[in-house]
């Protein structure tokens, strides 16, 4: 049945490449992701603004982003904003892309978080003579934050899993960049792939893990 | 000096303040009974500039409210108020509930608001409960919690909102007890209550509201003694602990 | 059209590479659902450790990228020597990351259903399928149904993933497209309405019947 033989020995001398390769895809993956936090609550805001036309462009950046595929976005970001004049590289155009998607689904995540926090709260941090934006800081963003936080750890592995799409517009750098270099150069695709996939299965649980601790950290209440 | 005159208020069609006349000097206690729907919670609101008014005024201190000048945040320094829900900030520490306001809104230093925070909180009796979250506390200790976090900002006035409502009954007492040591101490108080008790032992003067208007006000010696309006008398008699 | 190199049978293309991305959708949801349906049903109700590998194999599925899976099976296929045309080895693929997620939605709904319900048709005299297929299912599909609503338009968008492998689903063709026209925001704009014409009307539906069914 197998007329393969596999070989182990280059990837694992190729295993230190690998680890700087998903250093790159934690880095895109938590700016990603720190960008979808900051735009997604101001989605979120904006759903429920007076102004008809933030309250459009914010239903259309969540549904946009929801239903149609990451990698169409990225594409977008990579071919798309060519034609508009603007050279995007890939490393950017992936991060961008993925912002865009985390933004998007983040925004309809936090809009259920907003709802869960008691009217009440705004109340009674108003009438100690806070301003709305003290009010959201110091009050509503800490309580919805927790009520979200486990759908925000899941968003943060989508985040990670998301960069390997950037091969497609010809990253390099990335984890699934460097294997996909090796592959190229030596055609030993499964062992590579294999080991890339125990390497995004470990960060995707030690993220998990940290964000564990992180929430027992931060939410004692 | 709490001055409103010729108030009106309504949420949509709803008309809830029809025209309300009321002046509270300087150390008083009023209280403001009548059944649901007459109009005095929504007029407490309106004192802090919570809810919006349709018409008239309300002066504080010299400062109209609900002027589009007037600085809200500003003004609310000075006016407490106390919620009938227990309003505590759950993700924060008892110690931390109180201490915030004055750190963001008076701009005071950390230990500066701690020293106040820590006073106000023994005060009312939980300078045990420091380092707790509020999820630990009964609702008496909550809503005692509530009277120390709106004094902490030192002001002029404090208005309740039948603050002990939505307590168990035997824990309506503690907080009755606070709310009873700070009118010996000469802060001037606007109490909402369905406590007639409290309100006839505590109040210099009791503003009976009824459909949206102040039907009769009066020391609480003739409101509950001898009430001259049939509609008073009434409500008090169908009230409990009259 | 629009005094462009795009002509309308490119349109037609694209349209007819939607039609390869909706039966890479079907058969992956087909596949997907049966066997995750088996996974949620069995799983709660097997021994501690079984319970546990099956968990553990499903969360590596959810663990690592879909293109990584993808070329993964795509090269085990020529290792073994399958010869499976790239189309199948996708659905394979897909059916496999779909199942991961589906065994999860199957089990939350199991889960749902109260043991009380379940004893009590238990010690009517029924047996554990009867008890699955008549009792367990029909009541934690309101659970599951929005919930596999939602997957099932998750896996369409991910199909555009395939055109890694080589399989000339709607993405693979725009981008050819594009390649000739060098229209790259118009053809990817059509492409995405595609997607979102299929996408949203669905998505909606699958909200508003969840909206329902809390409510009741």
């Amino acid at each position: 049945m197998f007329k393969y033989s596999f070989q182990w020995r280059p990837v694992l001398q190729a295993l230190p490449e690998m680890l700087w390769g998903a250093v790159v895809t934690m880095q895109i993956a938590l700016i990603a992701m720190a960008i979808g936090i900051v735009v997604g609550v101001a989605i979120a805001l904006g759903r429920r603004s007076a102004n008809g036309i933030v309250r459009s462009l914010s239903t259309g950046w969540v549904e946009i982003a929801r239903n149609t595929p990451a990698l169409l976005q990225i594409y977008m970001v990579y071919f798309g904003l060519g034609t508009l004049g603007v050279r995007v590289d890939s490393f950017y155009a992936l991060l961008a892309g993925i912002a865009f998607n985390n933004a998007g689904y983040l925004a309809e995540t936090f809009r259920g978080g907003f709802a869960g926090v008691p009217e009440t709260q705004f109340r009674a941090s108003r009438s100690l003579g806070m301003s709305a934006f003290q009010t959201m800081g110091y009050i509503i963003l800490p309580q919805m934050f927790r009520l979200v936080f486990h759908a925000m750890t899941n968003q943060m592995v989508w985040s990670i899993l998301m960069t390997s799409l950037g091969v497609v517009v010809g990253l390099t750098t990335d984890l699934t960049g460097v294997v996909q270099q090796l592959n190229v150069r030596t055609f030993r695709t499964f062992e590579y792939f294999l080991v890339a996939a125990c390497l995004y299965f470990l960060i995707a649980k030690v993220v998990t893990v940290a964000a564990r601790i992180l929430a027992w950290r931060l939410f004692r209440y | 000096m709490i001055e409103v005159s010729d108030v009106r208020k309504s949420f949509g069609k709803l008309e809830v303040l029809k025209g309300i006349n009321l002046t509270v000097k300087k150390g008083e206690v009023l209280s403001m009974i009548g059944g649901s729907g007459s109009g005095k919670s929504t007029m407490l609101m309106c004192i802090n500039g919570l809810e919006p008014i349709q018409s008239g005024r309300i002066v504080v201190d010299g400062i109209d409210v609900h002027a589009k000048s007037t600085d809200l945040n500003h003004l609310r320094k000075r006016i407490g108020i106390v919620f009938q829900q227990w309003n505590a900030f759950p993700h924060l520490t008892v110690l931390e509930n109180v201490m915030l306001a004055p750190r963001k809104v008076l701009k005071k230093n950390r230990q500066e608001a701690e020293q106040i925070a820590v006073r106000h909180l023994k005060h009312v009796g939980l300078g045990e409960k420091l380092k707790v979250f509020p999820s630990r506390l009964s609702g008496g200790q909550q809503q005692r919690m509530a009277i120390a976090r709106a004094l902490a900002m030192s002001p002029d006035y404090m208005l309740f909102d039948e603050v002990t409502s939505a307590l168990d009954p035997q824990l309506v007492g503690e907080v009755l007890d606070t709310m009873r040591m700070l009118s010996k101490e000469g802060m001037t108080m606007i109490v909402v209550t369905h406590e007639m008790r409290f309100a006839r032992e505590v109040s210099d003067r009791v503003a009976y509201f009824h459909q949206g208007k102040i039907h009769e006000i009066g020391s609480p010696e003739q409101i509950f003694g001898s009430p001259n309006q049939p509609e008073t008398a009434n409500f008090l008699k169908s009230v409990h602990g009259a | 059209m629009f005094a462009s190199p795009l002509r309308w049978n490119d349109v037609w293309l694209m349209l007819q590479g939607a039609g390869v991305t909706l039966s890479l959708t079907f058969w992956a949801v087909l596949g997907g659902t049966l066997l995750g349906l088996i996974l949620g049903v069995v799983r709660p109700s097997s021994r501690w450790w079984v319970s546990a590998m099956i968990g553990f194999v499903l969360d590596i599925f959810r663990s690592v990228p879909l293109l990584i899976q993808l070329v993964l099976v795509n090269s085990f296929n020529s290792i073994v020597g399958l010869r499976l045309p790239v189309f199948t080895v996708a659905c394979v693929a897909l059916a496999l990351y779909t199942a991961a997620y589906c065994a999860e939605v199957v089990r939350s709904g199991v889960l749902a259903v109260p043991l009380t319900t379940r004893r009590a048709a238990r010690s009517l005299g029924m047996s554990w399928w009867q008890d699955i297929t008549s009792i367990v299912l029909p009541m934690g599909m309101r659970v599951m149904l929005p919930t596999w609503i939602g997957l099932t338009l998750g896996v369409m968008k991910d199909t555009a993933l395939v055109l890694w492998i080589g399989v000339a689903e709607l993405l693979k063709t725009s981008q050819s497209i594009i390649t000739r026209t060098q229209e790259p925001l118009l053809v990817l704009a059509i492409a995405g309405l595609i997607y979102f014409v299929i996408s949203y009307p669905i998505a909606r539906a699958g909200m508003r019947l969840e909206k329902k069914w809390n409510t009741q």
